[in-house]
C-alpha cells in the first residue's frame, strides 16, 4: 500500500492532522493527505466540524468565566494594606 | 521617576485585583490557589517594579507575571505524569491494525455542530466536568494551546514534553474530550 492509499484509510492519522490543522501546522504534503482523507470518510468530517466548534466553545467559556469573578472586599483591603507596607518600607 | 507616572501600586487591587483573580480562576479552577497567585504576582511585581518599561499597560505587564505563575502550577500538576502513553483513563479509540475508528467510538453528530457563540449554560457544565477528567498534563498543554494560544515549543520547554508528545496529547486530549461531551450531552 502507498502512503497515500494508507492515509485513506487511517483515522487515527487523519484525526491527528486536523488538529495540526488548526494550529496551521500542515506541510503541503499533509494537506493533500488530509483532503483524500476527509473526502472518503464521513466519520471523520464530523469529527472536523466537532473539533472546530469545541475550541470555540472552549475559548468562549474560558473569556466568559474571566468576567465574572470578584474577590472579597475584606481580602482585597488587607492585599492593599500589605503593598502599601512595603511600599514605604 | 518617569516610569512610577505609569506604574501605581496604591491603586493595584482597585484597578487590577478582579481582573487577574478572574483570570487565575478561570485557568485553575480553585479558588485558594488563585486568591494566592494574584497576592503574589502583586508582591512579586512590586520586587521588580524597576523593571517596568512602560512599553505594555500596567496590567498587560502584571497578567503576564500571573500567567508565568498559572503556568509553574500547570507545570508542579503535570509532574506526577512522567509519559504520556499507557494513562489508566486512555481508551484506544482505533482500531491498533487499520487505525479505523472502532465502531462505539466513531463520532456522530449531536447538536454542537452548528455553534453560534450563543452560551449554552447546561453544556458549559458538561463541557468542564469533561475537561476535568482529563489528565492534568493533558489539560495543561490543552489550556496553554488553546486558551493562552502560546507557541508550541514554549508549552513543550516549559512542560518538558518533546514536540511528537505535544502532538499526541492535543490529539487525545481532544479525541477524549469530543467523546466525553457526545457520550454526556
Amino acid at each position: 500500500m502507498n502512503k497515500l492509499e494508507k492515509i485513506a484509510y487511517n483515522c487515527r492519522k487523519a484525526t491527528l492532522l486536523i488538529e495540526k490543522q488548526q494550529f496551521g501546522r500542515l506541510t503541503m504534503g499533509e494537506r493533500v493527505e488530509l483532503k483524500m482523507h476527509l473526502a472518503g470518510c464521513s466519520v471523520c468530517r464530523i469529527f472536523q466540524q466537532q473539533s472546530v466548534t469545541i475550541n470555540k466553545m472552549i475559548k468562549d467559556l474560558y473569556n466568559q468565566k474571566s468576567v465574572r469573578s470578584t474577590l472579597d472586599g475584606q481580602f482585597k483591603h488587607l492585599l492593599q494594606e500589605r503593598i502599601n507596607r512595603k511600599l514605604s518600607m | 521617576m518617569t516610569k512610577l507616572n505609569v506604574i501605581d501600586p496604591q491603586q493595584w487591587v482597585d484597578n487590577h485585583a478582579d481582573y487577574l483573580y478572574s483570570y487565575a480562576l478561570s485557568r485553575l479552577d480553585d479558588e485558594e490557589q488563585a486568591r494566592d497567585l494574584v497576592q503574589e504576582t502583586f508582591l512579586a511585581a512590586l520586587e521588580r517594579v524597576d523593571q517596568f518599561e512602560g512599553r505594555s499597560s500596567e496590567r498587560t505587564w502584571l497578567t503576564a507575571i500571573l500567567k508565568n505563575k498559572v503556568m509553574d502550577v500547570f507545570r508542579r500538576k503535570s509532574m506526577a505524569f512522567e509519559t504520556v502513553v499507557n494513562h489508566a483513563d486512555d481508551v484506544d479509540f482505533f482500531d491498533a491494525g487499520n487505525g479505523h475508528w472502532k465502531e462505539e467510538y466513531q463520532p456522530r453528530s449531536f447538536g454542537i455542530e452548528n455553534y453560534d457563540h450563543v452560551v449554552n449554560k447546561e453544556f458549559n457544565i458538561v463541557l468542564e466536568n469533561c475537561m476535568k477528567k482529563l489528565p492534568a498534563l493533558w489539560l495543561s498543554v490543552f489550556t496553554m494551546r488553546h486558551i493562552e494560544e502560546l507557541a508550541a515549543d514554549v508549552i513543550c520547554n516549559h512542560l518538558k514534553v518533546t514536540s511528537s508528545n505535544f502532538w499526541v496529547i492535543i490529539h487525545r486530549t481532544k479525541v477524549n474530550l469530543r467523546a466525553c461531551l457526545q457520550k454526556n450531552w
